[in-house]
C-alpha cells in the first residue's frame, strides 16, 4: 500500500469500518442524550469533531514528552483545554445550542471517542495521521449523530432541523424523542451497520474478545493480556 | 416418513403438538374475547382486529421474503400477536397506528431478535407499550358505542380510577360493560379462554393463579375486601395473565419459576397501581419479569433424576 493511499484509508476509517458510535461502541452516552432534534446532533458532532482534530494533534506532537505513567492525565488536560474553548465559543456565538446541549458540552472531555483515539492512535501515530484520524473519527461521529438525530426528529417531533414537515394534524410518534426511542434508534442502526457489512463480505467472524474487536489491528491485542 | 427413526438425545417424548395446534388453541380460547369486544364496542372493534391481525402477518411474511428466511407464517404465532395486540387497544384507535404497533411488534421486538423463540419481551406487550407511551392520549380514550344504553358514544374512565370514589358493580366488570381497551374489559370472556387453555393443556394455570392471587392478595392487605374485585377484575389483569403473561417464549419452564414469575409480576403491578402514578401496571409488570425470565429459568432449573449434586 502506498503512503497514498495509507493517508485515505487512515481517514475512510472512522466515517464507516470503524464508525466510532455504530462499531466501536464508543461515545454512546453523548449520542442517546443529545439525538432529540437534528440541530442538537450536528452542533455536538461538530464540536467534538473539533477537539477530537486539535487534542488527537497535540497529543501526537507531545508523545515522546509525556511520560507513559501519567499519561490519561496529561491527555485529560490536553482534552480539557480544547473542550473549554468550544464550550466558550459555543456560549458566545450560539445561545440556542449551548442550552440545549447543557452538560454533555463540557462533558465531552470525557468522551471516550476523545480519549480513546488518544490511547489508540495519537500516540503511537505521527501529527498528520493523528488528524487525519481525529478527522475521520469525528466525521464518522458527526454522521451517525445526525442521521439518528434527523430519524428521531422526524418521527417523534414531525420536523427536522426545526421545519415542520409533517402535517400537525398527523399524531406524533413520541417515544421516538424520549431515551426508549433512542435506545431503539442505536440499536436498529447497529444490526442495519451489521447487515450491509455482512452483505458487502466485509465481516470478519464475529468472535468474543481481541479477534471480534474492530480496533484489534490497532491496540494489537495488548488489552487482552492484561 | 424419514422423520420415524429419532437419533438423538433423550427425552424421545413424540407429540403431536406443534406451534401451529398450540396457536391454534390460543385462538380458539381468545373467540369469546372477539365476541365480547364485537358486542360491548361495536363492529369498528372487529375491524381494528382484522387490521392489526393482518398487518402482522403481512409484517412477518414481507420480514422473512425480504431477508431470505423461511416464512413462518403458517405457524399461526402472527395471528396470536395481532389478536393480542388488537385486545390491547381502544375501539377509537385511528388505524395507521394500530399497524404501527403491528410493526413494533412483529418486526422490531421478535423479528429483528432472531424470529419466534428468540424474542425477550412478548411481542404484542412491546407494541402495546410503544403505542402507549407514543400516543397516551389516543390510548387511554375509552369511549365506547353501546347501543344498548341509547347513548351514541360514552366517554369513561378505567374502572381503576373511576372505581376509587364510586365502586362499579361487580356484575358490571364482570361481564364488561365499561371502559376500557377491547380485550380487558369482559372478564367472563376470558374466563372462558383460560378454561379452554387449561383444558386442552395449552397454558399451565400457574402463571395466571399466582399473578392474579397476588394482586388480590395485596389489595386485600393495602385496601381491604371492598377493593379486591374491583382490582381483579377491572383493568387489564385478567387479560394480560391469561393470554400475555402465559407466553411460552417469554415465561419460565418449570412450576417453580412460573410461581416466583406470577408473584413477581403481582407484586410490581401492585406496586405500579398502588403507589405509582399511573392507574394500570399490568404491561410494565409483565415486561419487566419478561426481561428476568433468563435469570428465573437458570435459577429454577430441575435437576436431572440421579444427575451430580451442584457444586
Amino acid at each position: 500500500m502506498s503512503a497514498q493511499q495509507n493517508k485515505i484509508s487512515v481517514l475512510t476509517n472512522g466515517i464507516i469500518k470503524e464508525n466510532p458510535v455504530l462499531r466501536l461502541v464508543l461515545g454512546t452516552c453523548p449520542t442517546l442524550a443529545v439525538t432529540t432534534a437534528a440541530f442538537n446532533g450536528l452542533g455536538m458532532g461538530v464540536a467534538a469533531t473539533f477537539v477530537l482534530v486539535c487534542s488527537n494533534m497535540v497529543i501526537s506532537a507531545l508523545r515522546k514528552i509525556i511520560p507513559d505513567k501519567v499519561r490519561l492525565p496529561a491527555y485529560i488536560t490536553v482534552i480539557a483545554t480544547f473542550v473549554t474553548i468550544v464550550q466558550m465559543l459555543v456560549k458566545a456565538y450560539a445561545q440556542d445550542l449551548y442550552s440545549a446541549l447543557g452538560v454533555f458540552l463540557p462533558l465531552i472531555v470525557v468522551n471516550c471517542i476523545i480519549l480513546g483515539r488518544a490511547e489508540m492512535f495519537a500516540s503511537k501515530n505521527n501529527v498528520l495521521d493523528s488528524a487525519l484520524d481525529g478527522l475521520g473519527m469525528g466525521i464518522g461521529f458527526t454522521f451517525t449523530l445526525l442521521l439518528m438525530s434527523a430519524i428521531r426528529e422526524i418521527l417523534g417531533a414531525g420536523s427536522l432541523f426545526g421545519v415542520t414537515i409533517i402535517p400537525e394534524s398527523i399524531d406524533r410518534i413520541s417515544i421516538m424523542t424520549t431515551p426508549p426511542g433512542g435506545f431503539l434508534t442505536f440499536g436498529v442502526l447497529m444490526a442495519l451497520v451489521i447487515f450491509v457489512e455482512t452483505k458487502l463480505g466485509q465481516k470478519k467472524k464475529r468472535a468474543i474478545g481481541c479477534e471480534g474487536c474492530p480496533s484489534a489491528g490497532v491496540c494489537q491485542s495488548k488489552g487482552e493480556c492484561k | 416418513m424419514e422423520n420415524r427413526l429419532i437419533v438423538t438425545a433423550s427425552p424421545h417424548i413424540v407429540d403431536r403438538s406443534s406451534t401451529q395446534k398450540l396457536m391454534g388453541n390460543v385462538i380458539i380460547a381468545l373467540l369469546p374475547s372477539v365476541l365480547a369486544s364485537v358486542l360491548i364496542f361495536g363492529l369498528r372493534a372487529l375491524l381494528v382486529e382484522a387490521v392489526t391481525v393482518f398487518a402482522c402477518v403481512a409484517f412477518e411474511y414481507l420480514y422473512c421474503y425480504l431477508m431470505k428466511k423461511p416464512i413462518p407464517v403458517g405457524d399461526l404465532s402472527a395471528v396470536v400477536t395481532g389478536l393480542i395486540l388488537a385486545m390491547n387497544l381502544p375501539v377509537s384507535i385511528p388505524l395507521w397506528i394500530a399497524v404501527l404497533g403491528s410493526f413494533v411488534a412483529i418486526v422490531i421486538t421478535k423479528q429483528l431478535f432472531g424470529g419466534i423463540g428468540f424474542n425477550l419481551a412478548n411481542p404484542a406487550l412491546m407494541g402495546r407499550l410503544f403505542l402507549f407511551t407514543s400516543f397516551t392520549g389516543r390510548m387511554t380514550e375509552w369511549v365506547f358505542p353501546q347501543s344498548l344504553s341509547g347513548v351514541d358514544a360514552l366517554s369513561s374512565a378505567t374502572p381503576l380510577v373511576a372505581g376509587q370514589t364510586t365502586p362499579l358493580p361487580v356484575l358490571d366488570l364482570f361481564l364488561g360493560v365499561h371502559g376500557g381497551v377491547l380485550g380487558e374489559t369482559c372478564s367472563l370472556a376470558i374466563l372462558l379462554g383460560f378454561v379452554y387453555l387449561v383444558a386442552t393443556k395449552t397454558i399451565s394455570p400457574a402463571i395466571p393463579v399466582t399473578y392474579v392471587g397476588t394482586v388480590a392478595v395485596l389489595a386485600l392487605v393495602f385496601i381491604g375486601p371492598s377493593h379486591v374485585m374491583l382490582h381483579v377484575l377491572g383493568g387489564g389483569l385478567l387479560f394480560g395473565a391469561v393470554f400475555m403473561a402465559t407466553d411460552y417464549v417469554t415465561s419460565p419452564f418449570t412450576l417453580k419459576g412460573k410461581i416466583v414469575f406470577g408473584i413477581g409480576m403481582g407484586v410490581i403491578t401492585w406496586a405500579i397501581r398502588y403507589w405509582g402514578n399511573m392507574a394500570e401496571g399490568v404491561s410494565y409488570a409483565i415486561l419487566l419479569m419478561n426481561l428476568f425470565v433468563p435469570y428465573i429459568n437458570d435459577l429454577t432449573r430441575q435437576k436431572p433424576l440421579g444427575g451430580a449434586k451442584k457444586k
